[in-house]
């Protein structure tokens, strides 16, 4: 006998969106075989299955995510990063020097110092351990030049898009290089300042209408505006 | 205001402020008032005015706090030493610590506490002006802070008191009758779940009437629950506006 909500519908915690044969998904919880909501959210049904979209969440790590973080702390063999997480990470000294660490010859603050940014990746999490995290990979290390934008890390998947669509065409777009942390920060590193710039308002322009269907072709249409809005100022 | 009224309730049948026994006092409710934390709800209940600010999950300071399976919820209920007539110390009452445990244990069976170990979650309620009930007020205002900052919950929380004056049972005291009545019962309650987080009992009631004031406490909760969903959904309102709109293109 499923009961349901709309799809779509705006849910607060502790709504009750299915009874019966569904399967609880993302943000929900189950209750005398009834599916709640837990967060403030839009549902989403797919085959069955109940999800509800967090309209504001926090990331929690999950090993092999590529994420963006600053270093908070330089310790005795490693650093401690803040990864917009309710968890930091940790860093070790041997994984960035890419050889064993010895603490007479070298001088940590030089190769990272507080305040310094990383894109890295998580080597292992779980709720007893803090996460991990690694940069001995290509693409990983310390950000020399760019952008950062923090956005909500529950709208990382609609920057990507289905299949990348999205992200593909702002870089395609803009001729930048955009590495999306999947924590929720995003760097944009470009050519000049104004194609940063552009980027950088195309994704937020994402955050703010995540939730709307057709915004590639929107994001697509806003970019071109602007770029021959540009032409015509440089005539 | 230190003049005891005689009666609290009129030949009419009406209480010192117009209210019917039943009735409860007016209720605002608004949601994400402080950009800085990263949940936040005021409440205006009668002339009660409370802030309710949520910081977290993140990690626990100092270390040793840390549980190892469930996050750590804090609670700080404090009053604003302008909120009542006679200035409150600033420093933490007796009253207030116990209010903040009370407050807090109210709220942990919503809270889903064991998705996010060794980590804390803070909850400050301040009170910019009592006028009875704060504890209930506080308690609404602390659940809808805690929905805001995105922190998976059962359901929320609302509270509200019923009580006796003058030989009746009545909802919702204000303080005057609060203090010169002889009954107050808070109240609170998971709606969607239909459990109770919290009774109390200060006064002397009869069986029957002890019934009578938890069901009209209930009443009362439920009515404000009405009111915490809309404030939660307002601050929303542009996207699921921007959704309707779409379902009708």
């Amino acid at each position: 006998m499923p009961i349901l909500l709309e799809r779509k519908q705006l849910v607060t915690p502790g709504d009750l969106i299915a009874e019966g044969e569904y399967i609880a998904g993302e943000n929900t919880f189950v209750e005398n075989n009834k599916i709640y909501a837990a967060r403030v959210g839009i549902i989403e049904i797919e085959n069955k299955r109940v999800d509800v979209v967090a309209l504001k969440a926090f990331y929690i790590p999950r090993a092999g995510d590529i994420v963006i973080g600053t270093i908070t702390e330089v310790g005795f063999n490693g650093w401690t990063v803040d990864i917009n997480s309710p968890y930091i990470a940790l860093l070790r000294a041997s994984d960035v020097l890419s050889r064993p660490f010895k603490p007479q010859k070298d001088d940590l603050p030089q190769v990272l110092d507080a305040g310094d940014l990383v894109v890295a990746k998580i080597v292992s999490y779980d709720r007893t351990h803090d996460p991990q995290l690694t940069v001995a990979e290509p693409g990983l290390g310390k950000i020399t030049r760019g952008q950062i934008v923090k956005i909500t890390p529950t709208k990382i998947p609609r920057v990507i898009g289905r299949k990348g669509s999205m992200i593909s065409m702002i870089k395609q777009e803009t001729g930048c290089n955009i590495i999306l942390g999947l924590n929720g920060v995003v760097l944009i590193t470009g050519k000049t300042l104004e194609d940063e710039e552009l980027a950088l308002r195309a994704i937020l322009k994402i955050e703010q209408e995540s939730h709307t269907s057709g915004l590639t072709d929107r994001i697509t249409q806003m970019l071109r505006e602007e770029k021959s809005k540009r032409e015509e100022n440089k005539k | 205001m230190n003049d005891k009224p005689e009666k609290l309730i009129d030949k009419k049948g009406l209480r010192l402020d117009g209210r019917k026994p039943d009735e409860l006092r007016p209720v605002k409710l608004e949601v994400g008032v402080i950009s800085n934390a990263d949940g936040s709800a005021y409440v205006e209940h009668g002339k009660n005015k409370i802030l309710a600010a949520v910081y977290g999950p993140r990690e626990v300071h100092p270390k040793h706090l840390a549980l190892q399976d469930r996050t750590v919820l804090k609670c700080r209920y404090h009053m604003a030493p302008f909120s009542v007539q006679e200035r409150k110390s600033p420093a933490p009452s007796r009253r207030e610590i116990e209010l903040s445990k009370m407050i807090r244990e109210s709220l942990e069976p919503a809270v889903f506490m064991e998705y996010y170990p060794r980590t804390m979650v803070n909850v400050f309620i301040e009170v910019l002006q009592a006028d009875g009930g704060t504890r209930c007020a506080s308690i609404t205002a602390a659940a809808l802070a805690l929905a805001d900052s995105g922190i998976p919950m059962r359901d929320l929380v609302v509270a509200c008191a019923a009580g006796k004056i003058d030989n009746t049972v009545v909802l919702d005291l204000m303080d005057t009758e609060d203090k010169v009545g002889s009954a107050d019962v808070p109240v609170a309650l998971m709606p969607n779940l239909n459990a109770v987080t919290l009774l109390q009992m200060d006064g002397l009631l009869t069986r029957e009437e002890f019934e009578t004031a938890v069901n009209m406490a209930l009443e009362g909760c439920r009515k404000i629950y009405a009111m915490q969903k809309e404030a939660l959904k307002t601050k929303y309102v542009n996207v699921s506006e921007d959704i309707k709109e779409e379902a009708e293109d």
